[in-house]
Parts: C-alpha cells; sequence; structure tokens
C-alpha cells in the first residue's frame, strides 16, 4: 500500500524500494530509541518524586547520569536525522503517516517483548486502531 | 512508585506531549520543504538546515515534547504512554476544522474516530504494568519466613 503510494505520488525519488527502505531505517531508529529511552525512565524511578525530593537539578541529574538514556538519544537523535532525510526526498503524506503509524505497532512489539510490558488485548487493540486512524489522518 | 488514576498534573504532562509533537513535527515539514534536495554525499547540508528559522522553532518545540515525553514514561508504560499521546494529532484536525475552517475529508474525520476510540481503550486501563511476584517466589519468601 505504502510502496504504491510512493510509486503513484510526483516523488522526486521514483524507487519505492528506497523509498521503502528510507521509511524502515526512521522506524527501526525510532523504535529502538523510544524503548531504550523507555527502559532508562523505568530505571531511573518516578520523576515526580524524585523532584519533590531533590528538585528540577536532581531529576536533570538522575536522567543525565544514566547510560541507557544516552544509548536511547542517540538512536532518536539518528531517527530524527533518517526522518529529515526522507524528509527531502519523499513526500510528506507518505512519509509522516507510515513513520508515526507503523511506529505504533512496532513499538507494542517491543514493549511487550524488550520491556516486558503487559499489552493486553486493549492496547493491541489500541495501537493497531491508533496505527490506522494516524494513517487515514496523515493523508 | 505506580499510579493507576493519573493526576491532574499527570493528564498535563500527557497533553504537553500531545499537543508539542505534531506541532514540531508540522514545523520540521514546512522547513525541509524549502531547502533544495539533500544528498548522502553532502550530509553536513542536514545539519545547517538546523539553523533556519522553522526547522529551529520545531525543535524548539520538540524539546518540549522530549522534557514532558521523558516525565510520562518515568511514571507509565510506553505502550500507554504511545496511543495516549497520538490524540495531539486529533486535536490539531479539530482545531485545523473549527479555528482554520479547513475543510476536513471523510478518511480524516474516520481517522480522528479510530484514534479517539484507540485512545479510550488504553485509557480505562492501569497506565503502568506491574510485575507482581511469582507464586513460587511467594511461597519461597512464606517458607524462608516459617523457616526463621
Amino acid at each position: 500500500m505504502i510502496l504504491f503510494q510512493a510509486v503513484n505520488t510526483p516523488s522526486p525519488s521514483p524507487n519505492p524500494w528506497i523509498a521503502a527502505l528510507m521509511i524502515a531505517a526512521v522506524i527501526l531508529t525510532s523504535t529502538a530509541g523510544e524503548v531504550l529511552t523507555a527502559a532508562a525512565m523505568k530505571s531511573i524511578g518516578d520523576l515526580d518524586d524524585i523532584r519533590a525530593h531533590s528538585g528540577l537539578k536532581g531529576a536533570i541529574k538522575a536522567v543525565l547520569t544514566c547510560p541507557l538514556f544516552f544509548a536511547g538519544v542517540s538512536f532518536l537523535a539518528i531517527a530524527f536525522f533518517a526522518l529529515l532525510f526522507a524528509l527531502n526526498h519523499l513526500n510528506l503524506s507518505l512519509v509522516g503517516p507510515a513513520a508515526a503509524s507503523l511506529t505504533l505497532v512496532t513499538n507494542a512489539i517491543a514493549g511487550k517483548f524488550f520491556l516486558k510490558e503487559n499489552v493486553d488485548r486493549r492496547r493491541w487493540a489500541a495501537a493497531i486502531l491508533v496505527c490506522i486512524g494516524v494513517y487515514l489522518l496523515a493523508h | 512508585m505506580a499510579h493507576h488514576r493519573l493526576t491532574l498534573q499527570q493528564i498535563g504532562v500527557l497533553a504537553l506531549v500531545a499537543i508539542c509533537a505534531p506541532l514540531g513535527d508540522a514545523c520540521l515539514s514546512r522547513g525541509m520543504r524549502h531547502l533544495p534536495a539533500i544528498t548522502l554525499t553532502h550530509p553536513l547540508e542536514l545539519v545547517s538546515a538546523v539553523f533556519t528559522p522553522w526547522i529551529a522553532f520545531g525543535i524548539l518545540l520538540l524539546i518540549g515534547f522530549f522534557a514532558s515525553y521523558l516525565t510520562a514514561l518515568s511514571w507509565a508504560d510506553l505502550t500507554f504512554v504511545l496511543p495516549a499521546t497520538a490524540l495531539g494529532n486529533v486535536i490539531i484536525v479539530l482545531l485545523s476544522h473549527f479555528w482554520l475552517r479547513e475543510p476536513i475529508s471523510l478518511a480524516r474525520w474516520a481517522g480522528v474516530a479510530l484514534i479517539t476510540i484507540g485512545v479510550s481503550f488504553v485509557a480505562q486501563g492501569p497506565s503502568r504494568t506491574e510485575h507482581v511476584p511469582k507464586t513460587s517466589e511467594i511461597q519461597s519468601a512464606a517458607n524462608d519466613e516459617a523457616a526463621s
């Protein structure tokens, strides 16, 4: 579906495989970044509690001294530049919905397996509904 | 500490995540469309793009998004925060329709409906997974207590 869109839109990149590769790069790097960041924040604990005990400086220090956080941010930075690169070659109507919607599903899968989150039927349904919704909305 | 019921402050943090992210993305796309094509042979042009006004403003909004996103992740699951924040896209569509009088297609209204239903599913459940100890762990703890 997405690949057909890449062919039909007056995009500067006519090759659908390269378009798919660019979008896959955005999705994979942003999923890795979000999962690592979420793992970092879980290991740090409730930021509101930390801020109540040690103030804003304490909360910032807790985040900045966590190695997992930097791993997550590094992947998010790569995802950001991959998105800028993709937006420069492909239409926003292709990159926006594809990246935003598919990331929700890849995050639900990664959340279940890597973060051991309880992704029950309600959350699966929500991820899929929001995924389709974001796709429709961005078009 | 786990919070199953969100406080007003936590709902405010989720709202900030929801609004800053789509606005920031919109600024980025507007900025990038006004630049000439960037190739992999000149990757530094991507860095210089960061200093153009629309992209710089977009990045400021995304920094606000990231700070509130990190706060939300410290007390809620990733699979709770992401769908909940997708509501920001709905807010942008509703604003553009009722404030800027932009026409919204049927497909977009369907998207608004699906996201809203999806978010209501997530909002009904707990915001964080509780990792309860397994029965065997509880049993061994009870045995230890009995032995002492």
